[in-house]
């Protein structure tokens, strides 16, 4: 009996060891973060609108300057507990301000904290790993630019066994990887930017696409909406599709991303209200790119788009 | 007594629920009729109509007109039924209220000066757009 208690711990300790070593957080290679401190603050902007940040870091309901006051708060309630976004202001203290060029690049495109820790998904790392080093280096620049905001971090309220951040290791080695996931026409720039736009920075498949039972994506049903993240409604069905956009066109598409008034001149509201501000101050042919990508996806029938 | 009670209960709910149903697909028939007057607006703003002053204040007159009706169609008791008014409506009626006041007063204004031409409409859908989606980003529904 004594033995076979023995040989439990030993297996036991090994498991944890094995556990330890396959979720180990990985930091990008330092050889692609060289230029990482030479960001370009106005193209940053840009980034800034295109990745969404304030909407999720600046606090719930800011509306014009204020949108910059990125001192975090907002919670997102999702089936795997409440994530509260921290703050990525300038602030030195409780922002991001005594962080690196390179700590930054981690963060956005591995999910990992500048002490080694996995950041838990609802920061759509799972899509920004798919941004060039580049644009993140000049949202950094960007994002120094903007006024410290002093407001300690609330923390998240998850519940077992989600509040075990090391388990982020198995989930990323599952569902972080940085190939795109639709095949398009490469040589089409309009396309191609169109597809970084939407499945990088855009995160746009993090609301849109359903998810399995463990938060991660279903590439199969890329864009075919279901149910909102936080509970009440559905989040609409933006393939080609008849229950999605199918019978929008192109210019639809990238009004609708400019004014918020959809081919009915119904106005977008929810979460996608927040996003359409965003859009709105993008260049027009980035609209324009998103537009065009949405038409090229695959068409997957999902819930009924919302009646108008 | 008890089954009159119940009868009574019942029946005050049906006249309710039929009241109710009014007050619903009156306000839904008029942000429909919003959509229709901002549709005016967007096309003409877009070069896709012409810029047809009468046309361009009819609408401003429309949305105007609507959002004073609309104000009145929420009635305690009109969250259930069919409709994709969120419950957040009747938690927050003061604020509700405040953005349709705001609709109303906005449209009051581009009526008293009235836009001469697209670029002048410009900024005022963009207001109109905006309060739009502002009243929709909390208090609509997203339904299936």
């Amino acid at each position: 009996m004594k033995r076979f208690a023995a040989a439990l711990v030993v297996l036991a300790i090994a498991a944890a060891a094995v556990f330890f070593w396959l979720t180990a957080p990985s930091r990008m290679p330092a050889n692609l973060l060289v230029d990482i401190e030479k960001g370009d603050s106005v193209a940053g902007e840009r980034v800034f609108y295109a990745g969404g940040c304030t909407s999720c870091h600046a606090a719930p309901g800011a509306k014009g300057e204020d949108r910059l006051q990125l001192g975090g708060g907002l919670a997102l309630t999702t089936p795997f507990g409440k994530f509260v976004a921290p703050n990525i202001s300038s602030d030195k203290k409780t922002g991001v301000g005594s962080w690196s060029g390179a700590d930054f690049a981690n963060a956005m495109l591995a999910g990992v904290s500048p002490d080694g820790r996995h950041y838990y998904p609802a920061f759509p790392y799972a899509s920004y790993v798919r941004m060039e080093t580049g644009d993140v280096a000049d949202l950094w620049a960007f994002l120094k630019t903007l006024p410290p905001v002093s407001k300690p971090n609330a923390p998240h309220e998850l519940s077992f066994p989600f509040n075990i951040r090391r388990g982020l290791g198995l989930w990323k080695m599952l569902f972080l990887n940085g190939d795109p996931v639709v095949a398009i026409d490469e040589s089409d720039p309009k396309l191609a930017r169109g597809r970084y736009l939407v499945e990088g920075p855009g995160h746009c498949g993090e609301c849109h696409t359903p998810r399995n039972l463990i938060g991660g994506i279903d590439p199969g049903r890329w864009l075919a909406g279901g149910p909102a993240p936080e509970g009440k409604g559905r989040i609409p069905n933006i393939t080609p599709d008849a229950t999605g956009i199918g019978d929008w066109s192109e210019a639809d598409i990238a009004y609708a991303l400019e004014s918020g008034f959809t081919p009915e001149f119904d106005s977008l509201g929810g979460a996608m209200a927040e996003v359409q501000k965003n859009t709105a101050k993008l260049p027009a042919a980035d609209r324009e790119a998103i537009a065009a990508y949405l038409k090229a996806v695959p068409a997957v029938a999902g819930a009924p788009a919302p009646s108008n | 007594m008890r089954i009159l009670f119940a009868g009574v209960a019942a029946a005050a709910l049906l006249v309710a629920g039929i009241a109710h149903a009014d007050a619903i697909s009156d306000r839904q028939a008029l942000i429909k009729k919003n959509g229709g007057a901002a549709g005016v607006l967007a096309k003409t703003v877009k070069g896709e109509m012409a810029f047809d002053e009468a046309a361009v204040l009819a609408a401003l007159k429309t949305i105007n007109d609507d959002m004073k009706q609309f104000r009145e169609l929420f009635p305690a008791g009109s969250e259930t039924g069919d409709t994709a008014a969120s419950p957040k409506i009747w938690e927050n009626m003061d604020d509700f209220k405040a953005k349709i006041a705001k609709m109303i007063s906005d449209t009051d204004a581009a009526i008293a000066a009235p836009p001469k031409d697209k670029d002048a409409l410009g900024p005022v859908l963009g207001t109109i757009g905006g309060n739009c989606g502002g009243c929709h980003e909390t208090y609509r529904l997203q339904k299936s």
